[in-house]
């Protein structure tokens, strides 16, 4: 910039004939400073002649054009005669290049009002219930391909059900393994604080046991499947949209939902009660570490007493409980992946809402089947 | 038009990505104030050149020059500064979707100038003016056509005054009527501001309407087959591969 960020120099008289010299450089990185003097230029000399001379001005973008246009403009409105002398040929065609009407034309759009608290409560709700609505009718049409695949086994994509177990089941083993054995750890480090006291340290044992093999074990395991896998489906199933291979599908004459929620939906149905079943196993193996090495408890006792706590009941009731987690968690992610609309931030959208909605409903099922499970013991 | 100033001197320039050459050895010199296209069929390269000219990817050989400044082994804040003075279109346009038309062309506004916001909007006013979107400045580029995606891309491109463009496929999924309009806000902005340009196509048309000079990148030379006037090179070249570019003739060879 140039010294005392002057860039032009006023030659006559005030209220008189006024000839502005502009020099250096008229651009972008003194627009600002330029648009103010301005203002106070008219207001100070109120000239009744004005002539802008660039004959000293070396460069010229479309920044500094448009400074000259609003200058012009503004002597216009306080009816000042007005010229432009000695400007090069590249400064008349940067300032041909301004359309004077887009300075001042309204925006096509209005900036989008925010709503208030009852118009965003009103909005949310209908959403909700729309939502509520179309993951129903998806529950049905998945329910109906259920009952279709039953009557025609041949017609299940078995070697998608494989690839599905692996990713979910395989690939998800060492996580689920870990979460849990450090759960049954701290499980059984805190209640063995509080049972010492009474010298019930043996019951550290049936604690962990119930509880995982009944209600965190299921709950534990089908919250990371969800994380996993269900953001998966969503995902695979929203990229597809985007990519218009659904309607691709559509197209060739397949169903979609049988081709691709199915397998998903088997596939997470068989495996996730076995990855049940490990989770139990790692945490009351968390337990038994804190068992045998923190209260002096065998091997043999801590087994002992895990099979004495244990029912039968227990055991079968918390598989149930997987698979139908399983269910929704599958169901809920190829939902959201089919309702993706538009391009790559709906897929992320979808994978979030996959995973939160999910979540919602392990938890709603699982107080379902506390009040079934508490009725028919 | 062209004073014959080289702004951009690439040197023996070298590409290669794992076994794979992609460029091997191009050399070229774009002028203050003209359209340069660098054109060829697809996978030859050229949006990898660019990618390099710009400085998002490192050559493994060679030296590129920006305004005499070579880029290839300057620290990350002088190129960031010399990125300042030049202007990119990418070929998705690459608006910001969770901002409006006014929001991203002011976006490097608010960024590297202290500028007050009325100042800003007028320039962002401006600009959309300049490529014919005026009145967009609420819309969000989901709510635009590809065209104008593009030419709210060019009017981003255009808001910091940079000395030079870069346009990667301006009229790229474009209907006809489009990419004309296309070629002729490309000429208007060129020859109205004299701007530099470099463009990256392979449409015929915007070849011919546009450039004053083109390079041909081929695919099986890794390298430039042809430099000049596009208009001399359809003439008068006896290179089958230039001749079919240009008559659009499919390789005999290959079918």
């Amino acid at each position: 910039m140039p010294e005392n960020n002057r860039v032009f120099s006023i030659k006559g008289q005030k209220q008189g004939d006024i000839t502005l010299f502009l020099f250096g450089r008229i651009g972008l990185e003194n627009f600002d400073a330029l648009l103010r003097e301005i203002q106070g230029f008219f207001s100070e000399y109120n000239p009744s002649h004005l002539t802008v001379d660039l004959e000293k001005v070396d460069y010229l973008d479309s920044t500094g054009a448009l400074f000259l246009v609003r200058l012009e403009d503004e002597a216009k409105t306080r009816s000042v005669p007005f010229t432009i002398a000695n400007v090069s040929d590249e400064g008349k065609q940067i300032m041909s290049l301004i359309d004077r009407r887009a300075l001042t034309a309204p925006s096509l759009a209005a900036k989008e009002r925010a709503l208030n608290l009852l118009e965003q409560l009103g909005n949310e709700t209908i959403n909700v219930l729309k939502d509520i609505y179309e993951v129903i009718l998806f529950g049905g049409e998945i329910l109906y391909e259920i009952a279709f695949s039953i009557r025609h086994p041949r017609k299940i994509r078995w070697n998608d059900v494989i690839s599905y177990m692996k990713k979910v089941g395989v690939d998800g083993l060492p996580i689920v393994a870990l979460i849990s054995f450090l759960l049954g750890l701290i499980m059984a480090f805190m209640s063995a604080l509080q049972l010492k006291q009474f010298g019930a340290n043996i019951y550290v044992a049936s604690l962990v046991a119930v509880a995982m093999v009944r209600e965190l074990g299921p709950i534990i395991t089908a919250i990371i499947v969800a994380g996993r896998s269900g953001s998966a489906f969503a995902a695979e199933i929203g990229t597809m949209r985007v990519n218009e291979e659904v309607d691709a599908l559509i197209t060739m004459g397949f169903n979609p939902t049988r081709f691709l929620t199915i397998p998903k939906l088997l596939a997470a149905m068989f495996v996730v009660p076995i990855l049940t079943g490990f989770s139990s196993f790692f945490a009351i193996l968390g337990g038994m570490v804190v068992g045998v090495l923190g209260l002096s408890l065998t091997i043999f006792t801590y087994v002992q007493q895990t099979m004495n706590a244990i029912e039968m009941f227990d055991v079968v009731s918390g598989l149930i409980k997987s698979v139908v987690f399983a269910a929704f968690i599958a169901a809920i992610g190829c939902q959201r992946g089919f309702k993706v609309r538009g391009g790559a931030e709906a897929v992320g959208n979808a994978t979030t809402s996959a995973v939160v909605s999910a979540i919602f409903l392990i938890v709603v099922i699982d107080s379902t089947f506390a009040i079934i499970l508490h009725y028919i013991e | 038009m062209s004073t014959q100033e080289a702004v951009i001197k690439v040197e023996g320039l070298t590409v290669q990505y794992g076994d794979n050459i992609v460029l091997d050895n191009v050399s070229f010199e774009v002028y203050r104030g003209e359209i340069f296209v660098i054109a060829g069929g697809s996978g030859c390269g050229k949006s990898t050149l660019l990618k390099h000219i710009i400085g998002l990817d490192i050559p493994k050989a060679g030296n590129i020059f920006i305004n005499g400044i070579n880029t290839t082994n300057i620290d990350d804040d002088e190129m960031a500064k010399l990125r300042r003075g030049i202007g990119m279109l990418f070929q998705g346009s690459a608006l910001f979707g969770s901002m409006t038309i006014g929001e991203n062309v002011s976006l490097p506004l608010t960024e590297f100038t202290e500028l007050t916001r009325e100042a800003m909007q007028l320039i962002v006013k401006m600009k959309l003016g300049m490529v014919e979107l005026s009145g967009y400045e609420n819309h969000f580029p989901s709510e635009l056509s590809g065209g104008m995606k593009k030419r709210a891309g060019i009017a981003r491109a255009m808001v910091m005054e940079p000395a030079m463009l870069f346009l990667d496929e301006p009229s790229a999924g474009l209907d006809p009527i489009t990419s004309a309009e296309m070629d002729i806000l490309i000429k208007k902005i060129n020859s109205g501001i004299g701007t530099t340009m470099v463009i990256v196509t392979h449409e015929l048309e915007t070849i011919f309407n546009v450039s004053n000079r083109i390079i041909m990148l081929d695919k099986d030379t890794k390298g430039i087959i042809a430099e000049g006037d596009p208009r001399a090179l359809k003439e008068h070249s006896r290179d089958p591969k230039i001749r079919n570019f240009f008559n659009r003739q499919p390789d005999r060879k290959k079918n």
